[in-house]
This record gives structure tokens, sequence and C-alpha cells, in this order.
């Protein structure tokens, strides 16, 4: 990864070497120092800091970081636009919901539950694709987001097992055996959810890690550079595309589980194309498709605007303009122009990244030189005439 | 029946405004294989110059005499304009990424979208704006049922725009241009045809429609929003997809056929508006799936 200036059309020869390299260069001795220090810093985190709002917005970034790296197998690793991934995130939360509230008094623990909303959500995940996946990508781009369209107001119209508009409240939270004088009870006390959060982001680091250095990982990035190809050289396209489908959604069913307990609540409306299918898209292309320390640092980035920029920026502007006390600049009143932005500027930075750097902030060096090299004749694989 | 016909009227106005949207799509869709996603909103933005044209022209308190003319130039400039800003929109976010991965566009056409609904939203702001209706206000008997003018004015005003462009297509040299870019940029370009002003054509003539759709709906529903773009959008596109993507008299039916569905699922069952959206996006995964190629529309090769 660390060899932009890869030549291009490099032979095969030459490509394979790369990856031996970076494989090599990625378990090496020294270059985990930094991460290590980070993890350090990252557990050490809750007892230096004690403003605990800190820790909750850290602990509220991490299911976004969740969602990020699930879409990122998505569409960084198989190349496929899921444009409903809200969808997915939508149904974990949903079924953890249901099976953990008052709802229907059914109370399962939150650690059963945890692997079985993703599950529900992986197997939407192939209900969905299992279909829709042999269709050119634009036009499963358009069934991913009707599908996003269709799941949040069915959970809006089914109001007898939904609670509809009004959602369902008082979701359980997780228990833990009591100790160090914690009680084992998470409520509203941002520290341990948030190593929870750290702890679900680390194995599924792991997780990912390993997947894209496995023989799937590698047929994913195959399928994405070239369909047609990968189908030749013997990958199975639809099985693998719809194993991406399913990972990528049942990392979005952990993240509903996390995000339905911690919120205490779940509305139809937070599922939103606009809420969440977008800006999850948005931190995945922001950071680097298919580069998971992009992905991360892009969720991560996409969020503090989100949520301390675009809130904070207009009071720092009205005081500025205040002070200034210039009596052109209050009347333009930017403050409310800023706060009301972030359409604009989630729009400017797919489109901008796109064209300007479409390999994304960090980019990953496979998929950099795929967009740079680029092909007007992008083959797509047809199975329906096959 | 009189509740039957009141559904089909409802159903066929708002199935002609999503037709006018539709045509955009799948004309883009015909030429460079790509879902201008910002489409819809560039419907919302046709919409609003209209309302602007309006103010300017002080439409809301002119005298009749004065109102024909004025919203046939109303229409001539939302047209226009609007028609160059889907240029623009092409000349800046698309036309760059023509020879790059198929994703990459999409995704522009994405933020494009997004860009399109700030800007709306920062000049306009999230609530609904009011429009004026200058469409006549009487109803004509028919007996079993009284159907409004403004109805079969609606849908009369996009049947001629319909026919036109599809004689504009079929029977000018431009519209063979863009027919032979659609089938093979390359041997088109062989030919002497100018590929680049031919999508920007294509992007003109779409948008154009889209303003026209816009000012309608407008005058139809007496508001506009700015985020009005993004479902209108999806169900033209389901429309279009439904008809058969690339094909413009498909999509004219598309448009008409979702209108109608939306309209008896909506007046036929108990609840059934909640559920018409749902039905909508269902017809679109199902086309996708059965029958890509919609209704008329033909095998496009894998390129």
């Amino acid at each position: 990864m660390k060899r932009p200036n890869a030549p291009a059309k490099s032979g095969i020869v030459d490509r394979v070497r790369r990856f031996e390299i970076q494989g090599l260069g990625a378990v090496g001795r020294g270059r985990n120092v930094p991460y290590l220090l980070l993890g350090i810093a990252l557990i050490l985190f809750p007892v230096l800091d004690s403003d605990s709002s800190h820790v909750n917005v850290a602990a509220d970034a991490g299911h976004w970081i969740l969602l990020a790296l699930g879409l990122n197998i998505v569409v960084g690793y198989a190349g496929l636009l899921d444009l409903g991934y809200a969808a997915f995130f939508a149904i974990g939360s949903y079924a953890f919901a249901i099976m953990a509230s008052g709802q229907f008094n059914i109370h399962i623990s939150f650690w059963i539950l945890l692997p079985v909303s993703a599950f529900i959500a992986a197997l939407f995940g192939v209900f969905l694709g299992a279909p829709t996946l042999r269709l050119r990508g634009d036009y499963l781009a358009i069934v991913t987001l009707g599908f996003g369209e269709i799941v949040p107001r069915v959970f809006r119209n089914a109001t007898p097992i939904t609670g509809g508009v009004n959602g369902i409240v008082g979701i359980d939270q997780p228990h833990l055996p009591s100790i160090l004088g914690w009680s084992g009870k998470f409520g509203f006390n941002p520290v341990p959810w948030y190593y929870l959060i750290l702890a679900v982001l680390v194995l599924s680091l792991f997780l990912i890690n390993n997947l894209r250095n496995s023989r799937l990982g590698r047929a994913w990035m195959a399928i994405r550079e070239d369909e047609v190809a990968a189908a030749a050289t013997g990958i199975n396209t639809v099985t693998t595309k719809l194993l991406a489908f399913a990972l990528g959604a049942s990392f979005s069913g952990f993240a509903g589980t996390y995000y339905a307990s911690k919120l205490f609540l779940v509305v139809p409306e937070s599922f939103s194309f606009q809420a969440v299918s977008v800006v999850v898209l948005v931190m995945v292309v922001l950071g680097g498709m298919g580069n998971i320390r992009g992905v991360i640092v892009g969720a991560i980035l996409i969020y503090f605007i989100q949520t301390y920029l675009l809130i904070q920026l207009p009071n720092w502007i009205s005081s500025a303009t205040a002070a200034l006390n210039i009596d052109f600049l209050t009347k333009l009143d930017i403050a409310s122009y800023v706060q009301r932005s972030n359409y604009l500027i989630f729009g400017i930075i797919l489109a901008g990244i796109m064209l300007l750097r479409p390999q994304g902030l960090i980019p990953s060096a496979q998929r950099k030189a795929e967009l740079e090299l680029g092909t007007s004749e992008e083959a797509v694989a047809d199975l329906g005439s096959a | 029946m009189r509740y039957f016909v009141e559904q089909m009227t409802l159903g066929l106005t708002n199935g002609a405004i999503y037709a006018l949207i539709a045509l955009g799509y799948t004309m883009v869709y015909g030429i460079i294989e790509l879902i201008n996603f910002a489409h819809g909103d560039i419907f919302t933005v046709g919409g609003l110059i209209g309302l602007t044209a309006i103010g300017l022209l002080g439409l809301d308190h002119a005298p009749p005499a004065l109102v024909i003319p004025g919203v046939i130039l109303v229409f001539a400039v939302a047209m226009g304009l609007n028609g160059l800003v889907g240029v623009a929109i092409e000349r800046v976010a698309y036309r760059p990424l023509r020879n790059a991965p198929r994703l990459a566009p999409l995704i522009t056409a994405v933020g494009m979208s997004f860009v399109l609904e700030g800007i709306i939203f920062l000049l306009k702001g999230p609530n609904d704006i009011s429009y004026p209706n200058l469409l006549p206000s009487g109803r004509l008997n028919l007996g079993l049922a009284s159907i409004g003018i403004s109805n079969i004015l609606i849908v009369v005003i996009a049947v001629i725009l319909m026919v036109a462009l599809n004689q504009f297509i079929q029977r000018t040299r431009i519209g063979r241009a863009m027919r032979a870019t659609a089938q093979d940029r390359d041997a088109a370009r062989l030919m002497g045809i100018n590929i680049n002003r031919t999508i920007a054509i294509t992007f003109f003539i779409g948008s154009a429609l889209a303003a026209a759709g816009g000012i309608i709906n407008g005058f139809y529903l007496e508001t506009i929003r700015f985020d009005q773009g993004f479902r209108a959008g999806l169900i033209a596109f389901t429309a279009a997809v439904f008809g058969g993507i690339g094909n413009v008299v498909g999509a004219s039916i598309g448009g008409f056929v979702i209108g109608i569905i939306i309209a008896l699922v909506t007046g036929y069952f108990q609840g059934g508006g909640q559920w018409s959206d749902v039905v909508v996006f269902s017809i679109l995964i199902l086309t996708l799936v059965f029958r890509p190629t919609g209704l008329l529309g033909m095998r496009v090769p894998e390129k």
C-alpha cells in the first residue's frame, strides 16, 4: 500500500510480487508499533479524559465506523454500489428491538442477539442479493436504493409489530457481571458502551483484514476489476458477490444492535437514505474505497463534520460576526446558512472526490490503479444470457 | 364508477408528471448508460425557475387575458434555463468521467443530486413553498363523473411534449445523431457526429422536459419543496425501467402506468397511501429481476 506509483499495467508476475511484498510488510515487525500505541491510547482514552460527553461521542462514532467497514466490503472490495445500506442497518436494529424490549415482552440477552440480528441482516442481504446480483452494476445500485426505501416504510407502516411512527421504546441493554466496582449495567454511562464498540471494532478489523487477504477477498477484488475475467478464472461470481453482500449486511446488523440498545429506541425516520445510506457511502468514498484505514478515517471525519463542525461552526461564526459588529455581516446571517449546508457538503464531497481524487483520501493501491487506468468498456458479466 | 374515474384522473395526471421526468432518465441512460441520479433534483430546480419567472412576471396577479401567453413564456424560459443547468452538470460532473469505471459517474451523480438539493435548501429553506396554480379551475361534466379541466390540460401538455420529442428523435438530424450515439458511440464519431455536443443536447432536452414537469407539478400540487425530487425521481426512474429504459415511448407509457398504480393503490386499499411507495419500489425491483428490459425495451448488448 506504500507504493502509489506502481507501474501501470504491470505484468501479472509483478503484481503478484507486489501482493506478496505488501503481505509481508503487514506482518513485519516495527510497522505495528504505531498501531500498538494507538491501541493503548484508545484503551486509556476514557480513563484519561474525564469528560464523559467526549467518550459518548467516541462511542457513537464507533457504530458509524462499523457501518463504513461493512459497506466497504460491498463497495470497496467487491465493487458493488449499494445505495440502500440503511435497510440492513434498520433490519438489524429492529430485529434486536423486537426481541429485546417490552414490545412483545420478549427479553433475549443482548449477547445472544448481537450475532443473531447480524445473521438476520445477512439473511436479508442474501434475500435481496440472490435474485438481483446478476444485474449490471448500475441496475444493482437502483435495486438496493429501492430496497433501502422499502424497508423503513414497511417498518413505519407495520404498526402492530414495529410500533409505527413512534417506533419501539425501552429497548433492553446489555448486562455483564459486576467487576472492579462496576455494576455491570450499561445505562447512560458511555464508558462501557465505548469499550463494547471498541471490542466489536477490533474483532471486525481482525475479521475483515483476514477476509481481505483470503481467497474470498482476492476473488472480490478480481470481480471488481474485471468480472468476465474473474468468471473465466473459475470464480463463481454470483456466490462471491452474494457473500460480499451478506457479510456487508451482517456488519450493519452488529451496528444496528449496538445502536438500538444504546439509544434505547428505534424510529423508522433514522434509517432514511439521507440519514444513513448516503452518509456511510460518503465515509467510504471520502476515505478511500477498499482501504480499511482510509474508511476509518473517512468515517471519523464525516462523523466529526456532522455532529461537531456543522453544529459548532454557526456558533463560532455568529459570535465572530457579533464581535466584529459589522451590520452587513450580521444581516447576511451566514451562521444559519452553514447550519443548513449538510446536503451541500456531502454532495460536494461525493462529486468532488470522484472527480478530483477518485481513490479517496487514503487510497488503496489497487483501487487507485484501477480508477486511474479505467477502461471505457468495463466488462460486466451478464449471466442472464449465458 | 365516479370514484374510479376520479382515481384514474388522478393517476393519469400524476403519471403525466412522472412520465415527463422519466423521459430525461431514459434518454440519458440510452445515450451514455448513466443513471442520472440528479435528474429528480433537476426537476425541482426547473419548478423553482418557473416559480421565479412567474413571480418576476407578476403572473399570479395578471389579468386573465395575459395569463396564457405568460404561462407559455414561463414554460419556455424555465425549460431553456433548466436545460442549461442539465448541460452544465453534464459538463462538470459526468464528461470528465466518461471513460472511468461505471460506478464513478454514478457516485458523482448522487453527489450532484445532493449539491442541487443543498443549494435549493440554502436558498429556499426546508419548508413547502406555495406555488400559484395558473391552470383553469373549471370542471368538465361527463355525466358519469366530472373531470377537472386542469387535469385534462396537464395530460394534453405532457402528451404534446412527448409526441414532439418522439418526432424530434425520429425525424431530425440531431435526433438521428442521438440514436446513432446511443447505438455505438465510436462508430458515430467516425461518421462525423460530434459526440460531446450530441450528449449535451440530450441532457438539455431531458432537463427541459423535467422543467415542464416541475412547473406542472407546482401548478397541480400548489407547493414545491427542496427534496421533492428524490421521491419523484425514484418513481419516475421506476417508470423508465418499467417501460424499458432507453426507450422514449416506454418511459411515457411507464409514467402513466405507475401513476395509475399509485392512484389505485392509494384509492382502493385501507391505508394504501402509506404503502403506495412500497408497491412502486417493489415493482422496480421485480421488473429489474424478471424483465430488466422492461415493457418495450430492447435487449441492451453488454459492452
